[in-house]
Formats: C-alpha cells, sequence, structure tokens
C-alpha cells in the first residue's frame, strides 16, 4: 500500500466562513493507492474539506500538502505582489523622469512614462496569467498563493461531484476529452495551422478517452450526450472524465448516492478496479456503509467539522463515538 | 454512425445527416469551395428580376462587402458569446480599434502610408491586445454584471476616440484614409468588386480557422467555461487563460473588419461605433444561431441583406403603390424596431436562432428531449439526490 511519503497530507485544515466554522484542525493522511472514506453526518464539513483539498476553497488555517509539496494554505506574504506589478512600472518612470529632467528633453519623459505604463499592463497580465515564471519569482520572495482548482488537477487530483457536474450538452467522449486537457499539449497555434502534431495527438486523444470509457463501463457510448445518459452512466461518465488527468488521487464524492443495490455493487468494483489496475488513490465520500465498510482500507470520521474516529473499519465501527455521532444502532 | 439514436423531435435539421457528415470530414475544403461558390454566384443572381429592379449590379455587390464586415463581426462575438458564453455588449469598441488603427496608420491625417495587407493584421492584432485588456478586469464577473462592464467599454472606447483629437481629429473623424494597393494595383473609389472578392477571402479564411479552433482543445474549454464554469476548473482549465483568449479572438475579427472598413469608406469618424452596432452584431448572433459558425455568418449576412434591401424596398413599394398610412412610414428608420420585434418573436417560437448548433438546440429544448423517452431517468434521478 504505502511506500513512505503520502499522496496527500491535509494538517491542520481549519474552514470558517464567518462565525461557522465548517472544518475545524482536521488531518487527514493518504498513502499511495490507499482507499480511504470519509463519512459522517450531514454538515459534518465532508464536502467543505474536499473542496479545500480541490483547489476550491482557501482554508482558514492549515495546510494541504500534495506529493509532499504545500499546495494549499492561507496566503503568506500577500502584500508583497502589488508591489511587483508596480515596482517595475515605477522605476522605469522615475529614471525616464529625473534623465529626462536632467536632459530637458520632453520626449524622454514621455517615452519613459508610456514605456511604463506598458510594463504595468504587462505585469498585471502577469498577474492574471500567472505564467510559471511567475510562480517561481513568487516563490523566491517567500509568497505563498494558495492553488487554484486547476492548479490541483495539473498536480495529479481529479475529483467528481455530489451533484453531476458533467458538461450536459456535450458528448461522453468529449466530457472525458475535457477531462485530458491537462495531458493535451497542442497550443492554439497548432490549431490554427492544423499541423501534424495536433491532428494524430487529437486522434490519440480520442483512443485514449474511448479506453477510459470502456473502464468505466461505457464502451461503445462515445458520441450519446451527457444529458441522456441514464443516472448511474452519468456518474460513471464523471469518474471517467476525473480519470482523464491521469491523477494520482481521486476524490469521489458520493460516488453512489442514488444507486440501487446492484449499481452500487459495480460502482465498489469499479473503485477496487482502479486502485488495483491504475494505482490509484481514492478518498471517498460515503453515506452507504456498506460501501465504506467493504472497500475502504482506512476510514476518518468527521462530526461537527472535527475530527472524531480515524482507523480501520473495525476500528471505527466499534468507536463508541462514532456510533454516537452517526451509525446509531449497531449491526448494518 | 452517431450513437444517439433519438430523433430531433419537433426542430428538423436544414441539413441532411450524410451531407452534414460530410462537410464535417473535410472541413476546409468544403468552406473554400462553398464560400467560392457563394462569391460567383451572388452577383449573378442579382442581375436576375426582381433583385435587378432594386438596385444596380454594382449597388448590390458594394452592399455585400458591407454584409461581409458585419459576417466577420459576428464571427468574432460568436466565439465570445456562443462559444464561450461570455456577454459582450460593448463589442463595437473593438470594430473601432481596429478601424482607427489602419485610419492611423495611412491617412493623410498622420502623414503614415503603411500598407492595407500588413495593417489587416496590425489592426486584428491591436483589436485582441484591448480584447486582453477589457477580459482582465471582467474575469470574476457573471452573466449581468460581465455584460454592463463590457457595455461600459463600449461606450468609453468611442469617446476616447472622440476626444483625442490630435489622434483621431475628434468628430471630424480621419479622412482621406488610403486604398488598399495589390503589386501596384490601387482599389478604384467607385468599383466595388477588388473589396468584394477580398472580404470573400477575409471571411473564408477567418471561418476555416474558426472551425478548427472550435474541435481543438481550446474550442472544448471553451464549451466547457460555457456549460460549468466550476466543473471545467475543477478538470484542470485555467479558465482565466481560456476566457482571455476567447476575449482576444473574437476581438481579432472585429480588428480585421475595422481595417477592412476603414479601407473601403476612407472615412473612419466614432460615430460609426455606437452602441447600436454591437446590438445589431449581437441580435445578428442570437438570430443566426449561436455557437453555430456558418449559422451565424449567413444569418449576419442575411440580416444585413434584409436590413439594407428590403426595408428601401418597402418603403418605394408603399409609396408607389400609395398605401394610406403605411406610405409614409420610412422602413429605415424603424430598423431596430424590427429587430427588436424580431427578436422578440424568435426568443418565443425559435430561441436556438435560424440555424442552431445541435447543442444550442438541446439546450433550449430541454424538456421536449427529456419527455420523448429514456431520458426520464435523466430528468428525476438529479432532483432526487438534491
Amino acid at each position: 500500500m504505502g511506500n513512505g511519503r503520502p499522496v496527500l497530507a491535509a494538517s491542520a485544515v481549519t474552514m470558517q466562513f464567518g462565525g461557522l466554522r465548517a472544518v475545524n484542525a482536521v488531518d487527514l493522511q493518504i498513502p499511495h493507492g490507499a482507499i480511504i472514506s470519509l463519512i459522517g453526518p450531514n454538515g459534518a464539513g465532508k464536502t467543505t474539506l474536499f473542496n479545500v483539498i480541490a483547489g476550491i476553497l482557501e482554508p482558514t488555517a492549515g495546510g494541504v500538502d500534495l506529493g509532499g509539496r504545500r499546495m494549499i494554505g492561507p496566503a503568506k506574504r500577500a502584500f508583497l505582489e502589488p508591489i511587483v506589478w508596480v515596482l517595475p512600472g515605477v522605476i522605469v518612470a522615475a529614471l525616464g523622469v529625473s534623465v529626462g529632467q536632467a536632459s530637458g528633453s520632453a520626449p524622454i519623459v514621455a517615452g519613459a512614462i508610456l514605456v511604463a505604463m506598458a510594463i504595468l499592463i504587462a505585469t498585471l497580465l502577469s498577474a492574471i496569467i500567472r505564467p510559471a515564471w511567475y510562480q517561481d519569482l513568487l516563490t523566491r520572495l517567500g509568497v505563498f498563493r494558495s492553488a487554484r482548482p486547476s492548479d490541483m488537477v495539473q498536480s495529479g487530483i481529479g475529483r467528481t461531484f455530489q451533484n453531476i457536474r458533467l458538461f450536459q450538452n456535450m458528448s461522453a467522449s468529449e466530457n472525458v476529452l475535457v477531462g485530458m486537457h491537462t495531458k493535451l499539449s497542442s497550443t492554439p497555434l497548432d490549431a490554427f495551422l492544423s499541423t501534424p502534431r495536433q491532428r494524430a495527438e487529437e486522434a490519440a486523444a480520442r483512443v485514449r478517452a474511448s479506453e477510459l470509457l470502456q473502464l468505466v463501463g461505457l464502451r461503445g457510448r462515445d458520441d450519446e450526450i451527457a444529458r441522456n445518459l441514464p443516472y448511474g452512466d452519468q456518474r460513471r461518465l464523471e469518474v471517467a472524465r476525473a480519470l482523464g488527468s491521469n491523477p494520482a488521487l481521486l476524490l469521489l464524492d458520493e460516488p453512489t448516492a442514488g444507486m440501487n443495490p446492484h449499481e452500487t455493487g459495480e460502482m465498489m468494483q469499479l473503485i477496487g478496479r482502479l486502485r488495483r489496475d491504475l494505482g490509484l488513490a481514492i478518498l471517498l465520500i460515503e453515506h452507504d456503509m456498506r460501501v465504506v465498510m467493504g472497500i475502504s482500507d482506512r476510514i476518518t470520521v468527521l462530526d461537527h467539522g472535527e475530527r472524531i474516529a480515524e482507523g480501520t473499519p473495525e476500528e471505527v465501527r466499534a468507536n463508541p463515538r462514532v456510533i454516537e455521532a452517526y451509525l446509531g444502532s449497531p449491526a448494518q | 454512425m452517431s450513437g444517439s439514436s433519438r430523433p430531433a423531435s419537433r426542430s428538423r435539421q436544414i441539413i441532411p445527416p450524410r451531407i452534414s457528415a460530410f462537410f464535417s470530414a473535410h472541413r476546409s475544403i468544403s468552406i473554400v469551395v462553398g464560400m467560392a461558390l457563394a462569391t460567383t454566384l451572388l452577383p449573378l443572381v442579382v442581375l436576375l428580376p426582381p433583385f435587378s429592379t432594386f438596385s444596380r449590379q454594382a449597388v448590390w455587390i458594394d452592399g455585400f462587402s458591407i454584409a461581409g464586415v458585419f459576417v466577420l463581426l459576428a464571427l468574432g462575438l460568436n466565439v465570445v458569446v456562443g462559444l464561450a458564453g461570455l456577454l459582450d455588449l460593448g463589442y463595437a469598441a473593438f470594430y473601432a480599434i481596429g478601424a482607427y488603427s489602419y485610419a492611423y496608420g495611412a491617412s493623410p491625417f498622420s502623414g503614415l502610408h503603411v500598407p492595407f495587407w500588413p495593417m489587416l493584421l496590425v489592426g486584428a492584432f491591436s483589436a485582441a491586445t484591448f480584447g486582453l485588456l477589457l477580459g482582465a478586469p471582467t474575469l470574476r464577473l457573471r452573466g449581468d454584471y460581465l455584460a454592463i462592464v463590457t457595455l461600459g467599454f463600449g461606450e468609453i472606447v468611442p469617446i476616447v476616440f472622440l476626444n483625442a483629437d490630435t489622434y483621431t481629429n475628434g468628430t471630424n473623424g480621419i479622412g482621406g484614409v488610403f486604398k488598399p494597393e495589390l503589386l501596384g494595383y490601387t482599389f478604384p473609389l467607385i468599383e466595388p468588386l477588388p473589396f468584394y472578392v477580398t472580404m470573400a477571402v477575409i471571411v473564408t479564411v477567418t471561418m476555416i480557422f474558426l472551425y478548427r479552433l472550435q474541435d481543438s482543445r481550446l474550442g472544448r474549454a471553451w464549451m466547457a467555461i460555457r456549460e460549468d464554469e466550476l466543473a471545467a476548473n475543477s478538470n484542470g482549465i485555467n479558465t482565466v487563460t481560456t476566457k482571455l483568449l476567447a476575449f482576444a479572438l473574437g476581438a481579432s475579427t472585429a480588428g480585421l473588419a475595422g481595417v477592412f472598413t476603414a479601407a473601403k469608406l476612407t472615412l473612419v469618424s466614432p460615430d460609426q461605433f455606437l452602441f447600436t452596432v454591437s446590438f445589431t452584431v449581437l441580435a445578428m448572433v442570437v438570430l443566426g444561431g449561436m455557437g453555430n459558425i456558418w449559422g451565424v455568418a449567413v444569418g449576419a449576412f442575411v440580416l444585413y441583406t434584409i436590413q439594407s434591401v428590403l426595408l428601401k424596398q418597402l418603403n418605394q413599394f408603399f409609396t408607389e403603390t400609395q398605401v394610406p398610412i403605411l406610405k409614409d412610414i420610412d422602413f429605415v428608420q424603424y430598423q431596430f424596431l424590427l429587430y427588436g420585434l424580431a427578436l422578440v418573436l424568435m426568443m418565443l417560437i425559435r430561441p436556438e436562432g435560424l440555424f442552431p448548433s445541435r447543442r444550442r438546440r438541446q439546450e433550449l429544448h430541454e424538456a421536449e428531449f427529456e419527455l420523448a423517452g429514456d431520458g426520464d431517468e435523466a430528468a428525476e434521478a438529479p432532483e432526487a439526490v438534491q
């Protein structure tokens, strides 16, 4: 199972919305290839914790490390960023103005101000787009910004949603292709020119999308529009889409909600296959105890935003606090 | 061939499926062939009655060139509104930027004489840059608020051009803009044919590029953002750069249209780029079929032709036949009333536009599609999961 450092380590994550502390100093570790379930009554903070890990929310305190690298946490030294934006332009303007005044030449002053404005616009655009060199510069200055969801996907996290959020009017194949967005490298320029590289990459991508659909049990349904798929197939499509980015960790938010026992069993088998064949680690939010007890390596229990128990299914099942808070009477 | 066997319920497809499949496979060639056919046939068709009674052929061809301008504008706005789903109400600003770029670069006013053909690219590029600059502050805005900001920008740009006298000659505008030259041949002032052919080429190239983008990784990213921005973000799409690219690329065709207009009319002034232009182009995109590239192009062409030709003809007809009340109405003045009426009617009857993309038709006729069969499960279950 594990191999030393965990895939994901959340430490003392706290999420406060005004007066409501939705998640209170929760620790969570996910070893490589492990299946971890996150359970708790409704309102316990499970989806909030998911959203923090996925990069949608910036925690009030604590942090999330992915592969040993701090990806998510409260911003540090954020005040330095605006200084970085403004400083180059101000320096150029100041230089230009002083040189211009010294030599009594108006065009130099005007030119310097124009150049300063252009630099300011360029740095603002960089701040918005955040290319790699900009992020490196910020890291060197000790500025930390919580990763955005797309950054987390880039770093190896895939995610499904509690209420299915497929791209309803796109086909199954197109949904998976969007999931593969971070793994495709053709630029708009390649698309413009329809280079052989782009065409080859698109063709290979479609084949891979078909493979992923096959993996989740949607063989041959490539061209069906997502909204026309039956409910269970939509959940499977969401999983296929999340797999598109070749994640190391999959976050599944109530994957068996609304399913009958047969479909639930199939989903359990799929999750097992994903771990076995693709080596994925999986973090599940689940309410169905058969699933939770059946496939989890370890379980973390939340209640009112706090972690009240963590351990193997047997340990959790027997834990009196858990029983009191959530499981109710035993024997399920 | 397609996996879904669902019939297209009440809305029939205008092009039979086998033919549209062929066009999809050989897209660029189909576009070139189609445009070549249209470009050669149109001037011939207008020699036939009743078209020949409306105007001379030269006037028709001139009108087609202007229609082409609107086609370009509609194609660009389609990228922003139709593909990426970002409501832009100030699109005329980019048109103005393209026009003034060429006017400034090639007129007696500034003394510069940059050739037309490179200026096409320069105009497209400057408009694209402003697309980026406009798009940047709007990234976190949704729907209505985005529309308001873009509307504001659409107002700001003509006013800036109006007031920046030293660069733009204020209210008088920049006149005497130099005509394009090709291998020593200068486009004549009166003869409409060279401009007509040039516009046909520009439209063809633009359509080819836009189709390629639509079917690429970027096109899918735009559609994903339009469908569900959070899900798009959570699947690795950098919504920031993707939206900025939509603004930039959408604005670039307006830049092209602007450069062309400046060269053709040899005059640019701020009142050519008011909100009415933005509104007209938006109406063309909506009525033509948002998201469908050729649908928008045909829609824009048809609408412009109706507006410029039909309304005048109505005027003439009612005046000649002396119909009591109608002969006193100047239909040309009422074109925006008619646009408004047309929009209202279309939204009630066929909100997906005249030539919608398959997706748009599905989006807008949800209820029909779901009731039509085994979509029942999909319709009911999500509600159950709250």
